[in-house]
């Protein structure tokens, strides 16, 4: 909670925001997920605020990926729970909940990012078809409105309308990661889980899809949570950022203040390893 | 009866055709959820129809009068050889006329005639799952219809207009069953997809798939669309060439080497019935010894 306090503190003229005061969106409580005696991640508890984005940083096999699948229920956490704001119940364990009712989030409220576009797209459907997939799984039956909202969404990530009806298979990589976002925004979701979104991207299209991704967190008002390697990545999108190795998390704090300032000895290696160029 | 020294009647062995029994059942009463079943090797090969005979031999009786067609006609090799088989193995009566048979065995076709109740329709799926080529997995396809999660199914149907301007999908057009399960309803034209609101009992095998499902009679059966793309049936605009019939699904037959062509009903029971009546379509003048 040193971290809300901080932050509250830091923006005293921004404490009208009604993020600052609000219910958590996210209430993560003791997260655990063992791969048989090995350790997956272990006992992460955290709160997530409406509108907040918070990265996840840590080195390959700290665990990062896996919380992330057991908090948007992918995989299934040996212990620990997870409160969701849901718009009907307010707050509602994730983990306990039936398996319908947690598709249904992961198809409106939720949106998950993979890193590689091709396990979160249908390379054997058309952009458009792409795009509408998660409006005609809520109901959506007017071709000419999902059609509009398709063109609508490719625009907003920058794809030219004339490629609606191409497949994904003939987009470059940036493109389809562009795809993948806009498919998964289409809904209007309130909480995004993005794992590693621009590894495998050339640096000139990382900038891109960063600037486009932070336009659109800040329009939307989304609150995001984005594992990654790449600290650039966490410094421009992040407001918090959590620290993990080994599975347990070994620091939290706004972003800039672990970053500039960091206290544990894995953060500042980390830290330090960065290559200047 | 006669053959039941050398066969069980019908081919099948009793528990078997409990076993069948059993799950056709089941899928009558849940309709269009597909129920696995013990598929039994039968002889002839995949995707000549064992799911349709098996379901048929499973509910023929020594008193049925039974009909095959195979893309509405009842002289095709399929159609032969499965009424053979019957007749063989059970005895039982075959008939060219829908109006008369009590079990009709059909492959990619509704007969024109509408059925009445007490009759039973038996399809030959090739292929029971309607996600099948938009989701490749059996577990997940599975889930998908235990919640109701048929938003893809109109990615499908989306992509047809994206494509081609108009619902392309011709056949195995998917449909909704009683409100709940989309279902597969074998290859049949989209032509006869209306005609499975029916007094008759309906009911699917897939034999390499080993699934049964089923339409009980009077079951409403809805063709899944847009609202702005409304579900339409189609047939060749053309009325029959052999007996003038304007209401009837059209096969296109090539007739020489030049782009001549003509248009006859698929059903021939349908087709012969009509010229009987006394009904002449454009080329179906009387064949006379000494002419053409």
């Amino acid at each position: 909670m040193s971290v809300q306090n901080a932050s509250q503190e830091s923006c005293r003229d921004c404490s009208e925001r009604s993020w600052a005061a609000a219910e958590p969106l996210l209430s993560v409580r003791g997260v655990s997920k063992f791969y048989g005696a090995r350790i997956g991640c272990a006992d992460v508890s955290f709160d997530l605020y409406p509108g907040e984005v918070m990265g996840i940083v840590g080195e390959s096999g700290s665990g990062k990926s896996t919380l992330l699948n057991c908090l948007a229920g992918h995989l299934a956490p040996d212990a620990g729970e997870v409160q969701f704001d849901t718009r009907a119940e307010g707050l509602k364990d994730t983990v306990t909940m039936s398996e319908p009712e947690r598709r249904m989030l992961g198809r409106t409220d939720w949106a998950f990012v993979h890193q590689n576009p091709r396990d979160g797209l249908r390379m054997g459907v058309s952009a458009g078809g792409n795009v509408g997939e998660r409006l005609m799984a809520v109901g959506a039956r007017h071709y000419g409105a999902i059609r509009e909202s398709a063109l609508d969404w490719l625009g907003r990530v920058e794809i030219e309308a004339d490629r609606v009806d191409d497949r994904p298979s003939a987009f470059s990589g940036g493109m389809q990661q562009r795809l993948q976002i806009a498919r998964n925004l289409v809904t209007g979701p309130r909480l995004v889980f993005m794992d590693e979104p621009t590894g495998g991207l050339d640096v000139s299209v990382q900038a891109r899809l960063l600037d486009l991704m932070r336009g659109l967190v800040r329009q939307m008002g989304l609150s995001a949570i984005i594992v990654t390697h790449d600290l650039a990545v966490v410094r421009l999108l992040a407001d918090r950022l959590m620290v993990m190795k080994s599975g347990h998390v070994v620091e939290t704090g706004l972003t800039d203040q672990v970053l500039d300032d960091p206290q544990h000895a894995y953060t500042q290696l980390l830290v330090s390893s960065v290559l200047q160029v | 009866m006669t053959k039941t020294d050398h066969y069980n009647f019908a081919y099948l062995d009793e528990q078997t055709k409990r076993m069948i029994r059993r799950a056709l059942l089941k899928a009558l009463a849940v309709p269009g959820y597909q129920v696995p079943f013990a598929s039994r090797e039968m002889p002839m090969p995949y995707g000549w129809g064992t799911g349709g005979v098996q379901v048929s031999a499973a509910v023929l009786t020594p008193e049925d009068r039974f009909k095959v067609i195979d893309q509405g006609a009842d002289d095709t090799t399929n159609a032969v050889s499965i009424r053979k088989f019957f007749g063989r193995v059970a005895g039982v009566e075959a008939t060219e006329r829908t109006a008369e048979a009590t079990v009709i065995q059909t492959r990619h076709r509704i007969p024109e005639e509408p059925l009445i109740e007490g009759q039973i329709l038996v399809y030959q799926v090739p292929i029971p799952e309607p996600l099948r080529f938009l989701e490749p997995r059996e577990t997940e396809t599975r889930k998908m219809h235990a919640l109701q999660e048929y938003g893809l199914m109109h990615v499908k149907l989306y992509e047809d207009i994206a494509r081609h301007g108009h619902i392309a999908t011709a056949y195995a057009y998917p449909v909704k069953v009683a409100g709940r399960y989309v279902m597969d309803p074998s290859p049949i034209p989209k032509f006869d997809n209306p005609k499975m609101e029916m007094a008759a009992i309906q009911l699917f095998g897939a034999g390499r798939e080993q699934r049964i499902y089923a339409v009980p009679p009077y079951t409403s059966v809805v063709s899944l669309d847009f609202e702005d793309y409304p579900f339409q049936r189609m047939k060749a605009e053309k009325p029959c060439a052999l007996c003038g019939a304007e209401d009837s699904y059209l096969d296109e037959v090539i007739v020489d080497d030049a782009g001549g062509r003509m248009f006859v009903c698929s059903d021939t029971d349908y087709c012969a019935t009509r010229r009987d009546d006394g009904h002449v379509g454009a080329m179906g003048a009387p064949y006379e010894e000494g002419q053409a």
